[in-house]
């Protein structure tokens, strides 16, 4: 088996559109959560969202090249491109059959409505347009990049609810350990919009303390009462040691394990087991044991249900002892689709900034997760084994064991 | 609406969706060889094209064999006197 190493990473994100600006934000603690004026007007139980700001979506692509991307394929593309220049590869390095492309992404809503309104006004499929075919897909990402970079190997895209991004990066991992390929570009990618979150409104497991709402996602706190939506899009270059080393690249990490379970049991509450059985199978890969991680990224998204489950696993998992543990999804919201890949990025960002960022909002810890080190502090000290956890409806689990 | 400005205008439309200059629309350049457009573009070209002049394109045998920037200067000319 080969071993599989970070040399490249991208961010668009509720916390800023570059690495840099995301360590701030990551170090002090600040939240990108606001409201969304339109979601109160259209009678949302939780007008909150994470917003990303600043972002051009024009500075690297055509007209022409944007017509069959969604928003956050086109986020997607900029991550991707400041990951690869972060890695130094250059275009004739990935234009192979031996680089490939692998995201997480479980849904592109507003292509779908657009071509059934545009249906409706015009009265004939023709002058719908021809980009929309390509933006309802939920591979819209990997089929753009695909097209774009020319790469030539894997161009997929993984659909497993919010733990995609983290099943993309895993199987990323698989390829590449396993001599499939030299090099895969994965991430998550998560539309922000009102009309893709809607429904998920309507089921009461957003948050509903809109009063501060920089202050409404806390992950793990006993007065937490559900998760904040929110998106963007990170991308990781992945690839073979031997390979990056050859050629001289910057290694920021390693991926050592990956491990995946499901719960075969409900549709949206976890199990108390999954999860702690997809981190104890990712351990075994790395070939470590539970007390060598010093820090778990955690899943924890503020759900009442869902981070006591996380709290169980993760005493499962860990058997008494703790590791430093924080849940990024305090500050972001819950990037769903993306999140499992933008724990990896934030994770090699803090290692290579040297702290752990705080789990935000935490005031009084949930009776549930007594005994986890849950930090809301930022701790000055670099993660070096670092587990990442997600989790999606369904019950589908992923973690990831990183390496700095 | 003279010829002249209905070329001009379908420049202008083509321009538009497609971020052409000016320079590239030679009245003989290919559309796939010279403006590196293709079927798909084909589409969005017809939707434009009926939207602006209020003619219908779809299934017509004629638009199909347009090539150059030229034929369909000539096609939107000869479907704006049908009119």
């Amino acid at each position: 088996m080969h071993k599989v190493v970070i040399t490249g990473v991208g961010i668009i994100s509720v916390l800023g559109n570059t690495v840099d600006a995301v360590s701030s934000s990551l170090y002090n603690g600040q939240s990108g959560i606001i409201v969304d004026d339109q979601r109160v007007e259209l009678g949302f139980n939780c007008p909150l969202t994470g917003v990303i700001k600043d972002f051009d979506p024009k500075a690297r692509l055509t007209r022409k090249q944007k017509k069959t991307m969604t928003d956050h394929a086109i986020q997607a593309h900029a991550a991707t491109m400041d990951a690869l220049e972060m890695s130094g590869l250059q275009p004739e390095d990935w234009q192979n059959d031996q680089t490939g492309l692998i995201f997480g992404c479980d849904s592109s809503s507003i292509a779908a409505i657009e071509q059934v309104r545009l249906l409706k006004e015009r009265g004939d499929t023709g002058l719908i347009g021809s980009g929309a075919v390509f933006r309802s897909m939920t591979s819209n990402v990997t089929m753009n990049l695909n097209t774009l970079l020319k790469t030539r190997g894997a161009a997929w895209s993984i659909s497993s609810a919010c733990s995609s991004g983290g099943h993309a990066v895993g199987q990323a991992f698989t390829l590449i350990a396993a001599g499939q390929q030299d090099r895969v570009i994965c991430g998550g990618a998560q539309e922000i919009n009102w009309e893709s979150m809607c429904s998920f409104d309507g089921l009461g497991a957003f948050a509903s303390n809109t009063d501060a709402p920089t202050k409404a996602c806390r992950p793990f706190d006993k007065n937490r009462n559900g998760l904040v939506p929110s998106g963007g899009a990170a991308a990781i270059v992945l690839e073979r040691y031997d390979h990056a080393k050859a050629r001289g690249a910057q290694i920021l990490g390693e991926v050592c394990g990956y491990g995946f379970s499901s719960d075969g049991e409900l549709l949206s509450n976890p199990s108390t087991t999954g999860l702690s059985m997809a981190g104890a199978k990712a351990l075994k890969r790395a070939e470590i044991i539970p007390k060598d991680i010093d820090y778990v990224c955690a899943h924890a998204t503020s759900t009442p249900a869902g981070d006591i489950a996380e709290a169980v696993n993760l005493k499962t998992l860990f058997e008494g002892c703790s590791p430093a543990i924080s849940s990024t999804k305090s500050m972001t919201g819950h990037e769903l689709w993306m999140s499992g890949a933008s724990q990896v990025v934030y994770s090699t960002i803090m290692a290579r900034d040297g702290f752990i960022a705080p789990n935000i909002n935490l005031e009084t810890l949930t009776p549930e997760a007594e005994g986890l080190h849950i930090t809301p502090f930022t701790i000055e000290r670099a993660p070096h084994s670092v587990l990442c956890n997600s989790a999606g409806f369904g019950g589908t689990n992923s973690c990831l064991v990183l390496r700095y | 609406m003279t010829d002249p400005e209905v070329i001009q205008h379908v420049n202008d439309l083509l321009a538009e969706e497609f971020e052409l200059t000016f320079d590239q629309m030679r009245p003989e350049a290919l559309f796939k060889e010279d403006l590196e457009l293709d079927s798909l573009d084909a589409v969005d070209m017809v939707i434009i094209l009926e939207q602006a002049f209020k003619f219908k394109i779809k299934k017509n045998e004629a638009f199909k064999r347009i090539r150059s920037l030229n034929d369909l200067h000539k096609f939107v000319l000869e479907k704006k006197k049908e009119l």
